[in-house]
Protein backbone atom coordinates (compact mmCIF):
# COMPACT_ATOMS: atom_id res chain seq x y z
CA UNK A 1 0.00 0.00 0.00
CA UNK A 2 1.22 3.69 -0.51
CA UNK A 3 2.15 5.68 2.24
CA UNK A 4 0.93 8.64 0.64
CA UNK A 5 -1.99 8.36 -1.46
CA UNK A 6 -2.83 11.78 -3.68
CA UNK A 7 -6.34 11.28 -5.60
CA UNK A 8 -7.85 13.90 -7.82
CA UNK A 9 -6.58 16.89 -5.12
CA UNK A 10 -7.50 20.40 -6.69
CA UNK A 11 -6.98 23.75 -4.68
CA UNK A 12 -8.43 27.24 -5.67
CA UNK A 13 -6.94 30.36 -4.34
CA UNK A 14 -9.60 32.73 -5.52
CA UNK A 15 -10.77 32.13 -8.93
CA UNK A 16 -7.23 30.94 -9.45
CA UNK A 17 -6.81 26.96 -9.54
CA UNK A 18 -3.27 26.17 -8.19
CA UNK A 19 -3.95 22.69 -8.55
CA UNK A 20 -5.74 20.84 -11.22
CA UNK A 21 -6.64 17.42 -10.24
CA UNK A 22 -3.43 15.73 -8.72
CA UNK A 23 -2.79 11.55 -8.47
CA UNK A 24 0.05 10.79 -7.03
CA UNK A 25 1.32 7.72 -4.70
CA UNK A 26 4.42 7.53 -2.86
CA UNK A 27 5.46 3.77 -1.59
CA UNK A 28 7.68 3.72 1.55
CA UNK A 29 11.62 4.55 1.20
CA UNK A 30 11.04 6.33 -2.12
CA UNK A 31 12.57 9.53 -2.74
CA UNK A 32 10.27 11.71 -4.88
CA UNK A 33 11.72 14.98 -6.43
CA UNK A 34 9.09 17.66 -7.52
CA UNK A 35 10.20 20.02 -10.41
CA UNK A 36 8.30 22.32 -12.34
CA UNK A 37 8.24 26.06 -12.82
CA UNK A 38 7.43 28.69 -9.90
CA UNK A 39 3.82 28.97 -9.71
CA UNK A 40 3.34 25.85 -11.12
CA UNK A 41 2.10 23.99 -7.83
CA UNK A 42 4.73 21.73 -6.60
CA UNK A 43 4.94 23.88 -3.08
CA UNK A 44 1.00 23.82 -2.24
CA UNK A 45 0.85 20.13 -3.58
CA UNK A 46 3.16 19.77 -0.51
CA UNK A 47 1.85 22.27 1.63
CA UNK A 48 -1.33 20.39 1.26
CA UNK A 49 -0.22 17.14 1.83
CA UNK A 50 1.15 18.41 5.17
CA UNK A 51 -2.39 20.14 5.98
CA UNK A 52 -1.34 24.01 5.96
CA UNK A 53 -3.54 24.21 3.02
CA UNK A 54 -6.95 23.07 3.14
CA UNK A 55 -7.81 20.88 -0.27
CA UNK A 56 -10.50 21.86 -2.53
CA UNK A 57 -11.55 18.44 -4.09
CA UNK A 58 -10.36 14.86 -3.97
CA UNK A 59 -8.14 12.49 -0.84
CA UNK A 60 -5.52 12.56 0.59
CA UNK A 61 -4.73 9.52 2.58
CA UNK A 62 -1.02 9.21 4.86
CA UNK A 63 -0.23 5.60 6.10
CA UNK A 64 -3.63 4.85 5.34
CA UNK A 65 -5.67 7.88 7.57
CA UNK A 66 -7.24 10.21 5.58
CA UNK A 67 -6.68 13.92 5.89
CA UNK A 68 -9.09 15.91 7.13
CA UNK A 69 -9.19 19.71 7.91
CA UNK A 70 -9.81 19.18 11.89
CA UNK A 71 -7.04 19.91 15.03
CA UNK A 72 -7.57 15.98 15.75
CA UNK A 73 -6.88 14.60 12.60
CA UNK A 74 -4.33 17.13 11.29
CA UNK A 75 -2.23 16.71 14.31
CA UNK A 76 -2.39 12.80 13.66
CA UNK A 77 -1.00 13.20 10.20
CA UNK A 78 1.65 15.70 11.47
CA UNK A 79 3.07 13.45 13.94
CA UNK A 80 3.30 11.23 10.64
CA UNK A 81 4.86 13.65 8.46
CA UNK A 82 7.59 16.38 8.71
CA UNK A 83 8.04 19.09 7.06
CA UNK A 84 11.04 21.37 6.22
CA UNK A 85 10.84 25.03 5.01
CA UNK A 86 12.53 27.19 2.72
CA UNK A 87 13.17 29.87 5.57
CA UNK A 88 14.01 27.19 8.11
CA UNK A 89 11.21 28.78 10.96
CA UNK A 90 13.32 27.67 13.87
CA UNK A 91 12.08 29.47 16.92
CA UNK A 92 14.59 32.16 17.56
CA UNK A 93 13.67 32.62 21.13
CA UNK A 94 15.00 28.86 21.96
CA UNK A 95 18.69 27.05 21.59
CA UNK A 96 18.73 24.70 18.54
CA UNK A 97 18.26 22.30 21.64
CA UNK A 98 15.11 23.82 23.06
CA UNK A 99 14.33 23.53 19.45
CA UNK A 100 14.40 19.97 19.34
CA UNK A 101 13.09 19.10 22.43
CA UNK A 102 10.08 21.39 22.21
CA UNK A 103 7.64 19.51 20.48
CA UNK A 104 8.25 16.03 21.81
CA UNK A 105 7.30 17.74 25.01
CA UNK A 106 4.56 19.78 24.07
CA UNK A 107 2.69 17.09 21.23
CA UNK A 108 3.96 13.76 22.41
CA UNK A 109 4.05 14.73 26.47
CA UNK A 110 7.68 13.46 26.56
CA UNK A 111 9.60 13.39 29.59
CA UNK A 112 12.54 17.09 29.53
CA UNK A 113 15.42 13.91 29.73
CA UNK A 114 13.93 11.39 27.27
CA UNK A 115 13.21 14.98 24.53
CA UNK A 116 16.76 16.18 25.48
CA UNK A 117 18.45 12.91 24.49
CA UNK A 118 16.13 12.93 21.42
CA UNK A 119 17.62 15.83 20.69
CA UNK A 120 20.82 16.00 21.02
CA UNK A 121 20.99 12.43 19.13
CA UNK A 122 19.17 14.04 15.82
CA UNK A 123 21.61 17.25 16.03
CA UNK A 124 24.17 14.69 16.22
CA UNK A 125 22.68 12.70 12.97
CA UNK A 126 22.89 16.51 11.24
CA UNK A 127 26.55 16.92 12.21
CA UNK A 128 25.43 19.73 15.31
CA UNK A 129 25.88 17.94 18.25
CA UNK A 130 28.32 20.59 19.36
CA UNK A 131 25.84 23.37 18.63
CA UNK A 132 22.78 22.17 21.10
CA UNK A 133 23.16 25.49 23.01
CA UNK A 134 23.22 27.70 20.32
CA UNK A 135 20.28 30.27 19.31
CA UNK A 136 19.64 30.39 15.79
CA UNK A 137 21.16 33.34 15.11
CA UNK A 138 24.60 32.20 15.65
CA UNK A 139 23.88 29.89 13.13
CA UNK A 140 25.11 29.84 9.32
CA UNK A 141 21.83 29.34 7.41
CA UNK A 142 23.19 25.70 6.65
CA UNK A 143 23.23 24.93 10.14
CA UNK A 144 19.81 26.38 10.76
CA UNK A 145 18.46 24.12 7.75
CA UNK A 146 20.00 20.92 9.63
CA UNK A 147 18.76 22.29 12.80
CA UNK A 148 15.27 21.95 11.14
CA UNK A 149 15.92 18.86 10.19
CA UNK A 150 16.50 17.11 13.27
CA UNK A 151 13.82 19.14 14.70
CA UNK A 152 10.98 16.93 12.44
CA UNK A 153 13.10 13.69 12.43
CA UNK A 154 12.92 14.14 16.63
CA UNK A 155 9.17 13.52 16.32
CA UNK A 156 9.83 10.89 14.10
CA UNK A 157 7.94 10.60 11.06
CA UNK A 158 7.37 8.22 8.71
CA UNK A 159 7.60 10.61 5.81
CA UNK A 160 9.33 14.36 5.08
CA UNK A 161 8.37 16.77 3.25
CA UNK A 162 10.99 19.53 2.09
CA UNK A 163 9.79 22.58 0.42
CA UNK A 164 12.49 24.11 -1.15
CA UNK A 165 14.94 23.56 1.87
CA UNK A 166 18.08 24.78 -0.15
CA UNK A 167 16.62 27.79 -2.17
CA UNK A 168 17.48 30.65 0.65
CA UNK A 169 20.79 29.03 1.19
CA UNK A 170 23.72 30.63 0.28
CA UNK A 171 25.61 28.52 -2.60
CA UNK A 172 28.20 27.34 -0.02
CA UNK A 173 25.77 25.99 2.32
CA UNK A 174 23.61 23.86 -0.14
CA UNK A 175 25.74 20.68 0.08
CA UNK A 176 25.79 20.26 3.85
CA UNK A 177 21.84 20.20 3.64
CA UNK A 178 21.81 18.04 0.67
CA UNK A 179 23.91 15.98 2.44
CA UNK A 180 21.98 15.15 5.25
CA UNK A 181 19.10 14.84 2.86
CA UNK A 182 21.31 12.04 0.34
CA UNK A 183 21.92 10.66 4.33
CA UNK A 184 18.23 10.11 5.36
CA UNK A 185 17.64 9.00 1.49
CA UNK A 186 19.98 6.39 2.21
CA UNK A 187 18.45 5.65 5.60
CA UNK A 188 15.25 4.81 3.88
CA UNK A 189 13.26 7.24 5.24
CA UNK A 190 9.93 8.83 2.73
CA UNK A 191 11.17 11.97 1.57
CA UNK A 192 8.76 13.89 -0.71
CA UNK A 193 11.04 17.28 -2.16
CA UNK A 194 10.57 20.26 -3.89
CA UNK A 195 13.66 21.60 -5.23
CA UNK A 196 15.83 23.75 -8.08
CA UNK A 197 18.88 21.19 -7.36
CA UNK A 198 18.40 19.00 -10.54
CA UNK A 199 22.25 17.19 -10.45
CA UNK A 200 20.10 16.13 -6.64
CA UNK A 201 17.48 14.94 -7.97
CA UNK A 202 18.84 13.18 -10.53
CA UNK A 203 21.23 11.52 -8.16
CA UNK A 204 18.95 10.39 -5.20
CA UNK A 205 15.30 10.78 -6.18
CA UNK A 206 13.80 7.49 -7.29
CA UNK A 207 11.39 9.38 -9.55
CA UNK A 208 11.06 12.68 -10.64
CA UNK A 209 7.72 14.58 -10.71
CA UNK A 210 7.49 17.30 -13.22
CA UNK A 211 4.12 19.90 -12.76
CA UNK A 212 3.63 22.30 -15.12
CA UNK A 213 0.05 24.64 -14.45
CA UNK A 214 -1.11 22.61 -11.77
CA UNK A 215 -1.19 19.19 -12.94
CA UNK A 216 1.25 16.61 -12.89
CA UNK A 217 2.95 16.68 -16.48
CA UNK A 218 5.40 14.26 -16.63
CA UNK A 219 6.14 11.46 -14.27
CA UNK A 220 9.15 8.61 -13.88
CA UNK A 221 12.74 7.45 -12.91
CA UNK A 222 15.60 10.68 -13.08
CA UNK A 223 17.46 8.79 -14.86
CA UNK A 224 14.32 8.41 -17.91
CA UNK A 225 12.83 11.97 -17.54
CA UNK A 226 15.78 14.07 -17.45
CA UNK A 227 17.10 11.97 -20.04
CA UNK A 228 14.54 12.03 -22.77
CA UNK A 229 11.65 14.10 -21.17
CA UNK A 230 8.51 13.71 -23.52
CA UNK A 231 6.85 16.42 -23.69
CA UNK A 232 7.96 20.01 -25.11
CA UNK A 233 7.18 21.87 -21.47
CA UNK A 234 9.88 19.49 -20.04
CA UNK A 235 12.83 19.67 -21.98
CA UNK A 236 11.80 23.60 -22.33
CA UNK A 237 12.14 23.53 -18.62
CA UNK A 238 15.47 21.17 -18.51
CA UNK A 239 16.98 23.73 -21.54
CA UNK A 240 15.59 26.36 -19.55
CA UNK A 241 17.16 25.23 -16.21
CA UNK A 242 20.51 24.16 -17.61
CA UNK A 243 21.76 27.55 -19.91
CA UNK B 1 -9.03 82.16 58.21
CA UNK B 2 -5.93 79.17 58.42
CA UNK B 3 -3.11 79.52 57.39
CA UNK B 4 -1.88 76.70 54.91
CA UNK B 5 1.92 75.63 54.50
CA UNK B 6 2.89 74.25 51.15
CA UNK B 7 4.33 71.47 53.70
CA UNK B 8 0.62 70.72 54.37
CA UNK B 9 -0.62 71.18 50.91
CA UNK B 10 1.75 68.93 49.55
CA UNK B 11 1.37 66.19 51.89
CA UNK B 12 -2.46 66.40 51.55
CA UNK B 13 -1.51 65.93 47.94
CA UNK B 14 0.46 62.84 48.59
CA UNK B 15 -1.83 61.32 50.17
CA UNK B 16 -4.37 61.16 47.67
CA UNK B 17 -1.88 60.46 45.14
CA UNK B 18 -1.94 56.97 46.60
CA UNK B 19 -5.45 56.70 45.13
CA UNK B 20 -3.88 57.63 41.70
CA UNK B 21 -1.31 55.05 41.65
CA UNK B 22 -4.10 52.65 43.40
CA UNK B 23 -6.42 53.28 40.89
CA UNK B 24 -3.90 52.97 38.18
CA UNK B 25 -2.38 49.85 38.99
CA UNK B 26 -5.86 47.81 39.43
CA UNK B 27 -7.12 49.39 36.21
CA UNK B 28 -3.58 48.37 34.21
CA UNK B 29 -3.49 45.14 35.76
CA UNK B 30 -7.31 44.38 35.39
CA UNK B 31 -7.20 45.88 31.98
CA UNK B 32 -3.91 43.46 31.21
CA UNK B 33 -6.34 40.47 32.17
CA UNK B 34 -9.67 41.77 30.11
CA UNK B 35 -7.03 42.84 27.17
CA UNK B 36 -5.18 39.01 26.71
CA UNK B 37 -9.12 37.63 26.78
CA UNK B 38 -9.94 40.54 23.91
CA UNK B 39 -6.66 39.95 22.27
CA UNK B 40 -7.43 36.14 22.33
CA UNK B 41 -11.05 36.52 20.45
CA UNK B 42 -9.36 39.19 17.98
CA UNK B 43 -7.02 36.61 16.69
CA UNK B 44 -9.56 33.56 17.01
CA UNK B 45 -9.72 31.13 13.97
CA UNK B 46 -13.94 31.67 14.32
CA UNK B 47 -15.82 34.93 12.98
CA UNK B 48 -18.12 35.42 16.01
CA UNK B 49 -15.65 36.29 18.85
CA UNK B 50 -13.46 38.14 16.01
CA UNK B 51 -16.45 40.40 15.26
CA UNK B 52 -17.36 40.59 19.23
CA UNK B 53 -13.65 41.71 19.63
CA UNK B 54 -13.25 44.07 16.87
CA UNK B 55 -16.72 46.11 17.72
CA UNK B 56 -15.42 46.37 21.66
CA UNK B 57 -11.83 47.91 20.77
CA UNK B 58 -13.61 50.53 18.14
CA UNK B 59 -16.14 51.51 21.04
CA UNK B 60 -13.80 51.95 23.79
CA UNK B 61 -11.16 53.42 21.22
CA UNK B 62 -14.09 55.36 19.63
CA UNK B 63 -15.42 57.32 22.41
CA UNK B 64 -13.75 59.57 24.97
CA UNK B 65 -12.63 57.80 28.40
CA UNK B 66 -14.64 60.87 30.14
CA UNK B 67 -18.01 59.15 28.15
CA UNK B 68 -17.04 56.25 29.53
CA UNK B 69 -16.93 57.53 32.49
CA UNK B 70 -20.00 59.42 33.10
CA UNK B 71 -21.90 56.41 31.42
CA UNK B 72 -20.64 53.90 34.13
CA UNK B 73 -21.39 56.15 36.63
CA UNK B 74 -24.80 57.92 35.93
CA UNK B 75 -25.61 55.36 33.46
CA UNK B 76 -26.52 52.57 35.81
CA UNK B 77 -27.95 54.72 38.10
CA UNK B 78 -30.97 54.98 36.03
CA UNK B 79 -31.52 50.81 36.58
CA UNK B 80 -31.35 52.23 40.24
CA UNK B 81 -28.21 50.59 40.68
CA UNK B 82 -26.32 53.11 42.77
CA UNK B 83 -22.30 52.69 42.01
CA UNK B 84 -19.82 54.28 44.16
CA UNK B 85 -17.52 56.69 42.04
CA UNK B 86 -14.41 54.17 43.03
CA UNK B 87 -16.02 51.16 40.90
CA UNK B 88 -17.27 53.32 38.66
CA UNK B 89 -13.68 54.44 37.70
CA UNK B 90 -12.37 51.11 38.13
CA UNK B 91 -14.94 49.63 36.11
CA UNK B 92 -14.59 52.22 33.31
CA UNK B 93 -10.70 52.09 33.35
CA UNK B 94 -10.27 48.06 33.22
CA UNK B 95 -12.78 48.53 30.41
CA UNK B 96 -11.00 51.39 28.88
CA UNK B 97 -7.38 50.06 29.08
CA UNK B 98 -8.35 46.58 28.12
CA UNK B 99 -9.51 47.62 24.47
CA UNK B 100 -5.99 49.82 24.16
CA UNK B 101 -3.69 46.88 25.56
CA UNK B 102 -5.29 44.29 23.22
CA UNK B 103 -4.83 46.71 20.33
CA UNK B 104 -1.38 47.10 20.86
CA UNK B 105 -0.87 43.14 21.65
CA UNK B 106 -2.54 41.81 18.82
CA UNK B 107 -0.06 44.22 16.77
CA UNK B 108 2.79 42.79 18.49
CA UNK B 109 1.25 39.25 17.91
CA UNK B 110 0.77 39.76 14.25
CA UNK B 111 3.92 40.77 13.56
CA UNK B 112 5.18 37.22 14.41
CA UNK B 113 6.28 35.92 10.93
CA UNK B 114 3.98 33.30 9.52
CA UNK B 115 6.56 30.61 8.97
CA UNK B 116 6.68 30.21 13.15
CA UNK B 117 2.30 29.30 13.04
CA UNK B 118 3.36 26.90 10.12
CA UNK B 119 6.71 25.48 11.76
CA UNK B 120 4.51 24.85 15.03
CA UNK B 121 1.77 23.38 13.11
CA UNK B 122 3.66 21.30 11.03
CA UNK B 123 5.43 19.56 14.44
CA UNK B 124 1.55 18.76 15.39
CA UNK B 125 1.04 21.63 17.97
CA UNK B 126 -2.36 22.73 18.60
CA UNK B 127 -3.05 26.51 18.72
CA UNK B 128 -3.22 26.99 22.22
CA UNK B 129 0.35 25.54 22.28
CA UNK B 130 1.39 27.79 19.47
CA UNK B 131 0.33 30.73 21.21
CA UNK B 132 2.03 29.38 24.57
CA UNK B 133 5.25 28.02 23.29
CA UNK B 134 6.16 29.87 20.05
CA UNK B 135 3.99 33.26 19.66
CA UNK B 136 3.64 34.51 22.76
CA UNK B 137 7.30 34.15 24.08
CA UNK B 138 8.14 36.12 20.74
CA UNK B 139 5.46 38.68 21.48
CA UNK B 140 5.90 39.72 24.60
CA UNK B 141 9.63 40.73 24.06
CA UNK B 142 7.77 43.62 21.23
CA UNK B 143 5.21 44.04 23.62
CA UNK B 144 6.97 45.51 26.85
CA UNK B 145 8.12 48.81 25.55
CA UNK B 146 4.61 49.56 24.16
CA UNK B 147 2.68 48.21 26.71
CA UNK B 148 4.84 50.41 29.68
CA UNK B 149 4.23 53.26 27.09
CA UNK B 150 0.78 52.66 27.44
CA UNK B 151 0.53 52.63 31.18
CA UNK B 152 1.90 56.43 31.27
CA UNK B 153 -1.74 57.03 29.19
CA UNK B 154 -3.17 54.79 32.42
CA UNK B 155 -1.97 57.19 35.20
CA UNK B 156 -3.01 60.26 33.16
CA UNK B 157 -6.50 58.72 32.16
CA UNK B 158 -7.03 58.57 36.24
CA UNK B 159 -7.21 62.21 36.26
CA UNK B 160 -10.84 62.27 34.75
CA UNK B 161 -12.02 60.03 37.46
CA UNK B 162 -11.97 62.93 39.66
CA UNK B 163 -15.40 64.51 37.31
CA UNK B 164 -17.03 61.90 38.91
CA UNK B 165 -15.68 62.40 42.59
CA UNK B 166 -13.41 59.73 43.12
CA UNK B 167 -10.72 61.58 45.55
CA UNK B 168 -7.73 61.02 43.75
CA UNK B 169 -4.52 63.45 42.84
CA UNK B 170 -6.87 65.73 40.72
CA UNK B 171 -9.77 65.89 42.58
CA UNK B 172 -7.76 66.65 46.03
CA UNK B 173 -6.16 69.06 43.93
CA UNK B 174 -9.29 71.30 43.87
CA UNK B 175 -10.29 70.13 46.72
CA UNK B 176 -6.87 71.86 48.37
CA UNK B 177 -7.35 74.84 45.99
CA UNK B 178 -10.69 75.57 47.67
CA UNK B 179 -9.43 75.92 51.07
CA UNK B 180 -6.26 77.30 50.23
CA UNK B 181 -7.30 79.76 47.36
CA UNK B 182 -3.44 78.87 45.90
CA UNK B 183 -4.47 77.14 42.86
CA UNK B 184 -0.78 77.64 40.79
CA UNK B 185 0.85 76.49 43.48
CA UNK B 186 -1.18 73.54 44.49
CA UNK B 187 -1.70 72.40 40.69
CA UNK B 188 2.06 72.92 40.29
CA UNK B 189 2.42 70.61 42.90
CA UNK B 190 -0.04 68.46 41.33
CA UNK B 191 1.21 68.40 37.84
CA UNK B 192 4.94 68.09 39.72
CA UNK B 193 3.45 64.49 41.43
CA UNK B 194 1.94 63.22 37.91
CA UNK B 195 5.13 64.14 36.15
CA UNK B 196 7.11 61.73 39.09
CA UNK B 197 4.59 58.90 38.41
CA UNK B 198 5.09 59.13 34.49
CA UNK B 199 8.47 59.88 34.08
CA UNK B 200 10.15 56.91 35.37
CA UNK B 201 7.37 55.22 33.25
CA UNK B 202 8.04 56.67 29.79
CA UNK B 203 11.67 56.64 30.45
CA UNK B 204 11.84 53.18 31.00
CA UNK B 205 9.67 52.44 28.42
CA UNK B 206 12.36 53.93 26.14
CA UNK B 207 14.86 52.27 27.51
CA UNK B 208 13.40 48.97 27.20
CA UNK B 209 12.82 49.68 23.61
CA UNK B 210 16.21 50.81 22.94
CA UNK B 211 17.61 47.48 25.02
CA UNK B 212 15.36 45.02 22.71
CA UNK B 213 16.19 46.61 19.27
CA UNK B 214 20.02 46.41 20.07
CA UNK B 215 20.25 42.93 20.95
CA UNK B 216 17.11 41.59 18.86
CA UNK B 217 17.88 38.17 19.70
CA UNK B 218 16.37 35.85 21.62
CA UNK B 219 18.02 35.55 24.99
Amino acid sequence: MSLIAVTEVRKRFGSNEVLKGIDLDVEPGEVIAVIGKSGSGKSTLLRCINGLETINGGSIMVAGAQLLDDEVHLKALRLKVGMIFQQFNLFPHLTAGRNVMLSQMVVKKAKREVAEAMARRQLERVGLAHKFDAYPDELSGGQQQRVAIARALAMEPIALLCDEITSALDPELVAEVLAVVRELAAEGMTLMMVTHEMAFAREVASRVVFMHEGRVHEIGPPAELFAAPRTPELQRFLGLVHS
Amino acid sequence: MTEFTTWDILRNLLLAARWTVVLSLVSFIGGGLIGLLILSSRISKRRAPRIFAKGYIELFQGTPLLMQLFLAFFGLGLFGVNVPAWLAAGVALILWSAAFLAEIWRGCVESIARGQWEASASLGMGRLQQMRHVILPQALRIAVPPTVGFSVQVVKGTALTSIIGFTELSKAGTIVTNATFQPFTVYGLVALIYFALCWPLSKSSQILERKLNVAHRGH
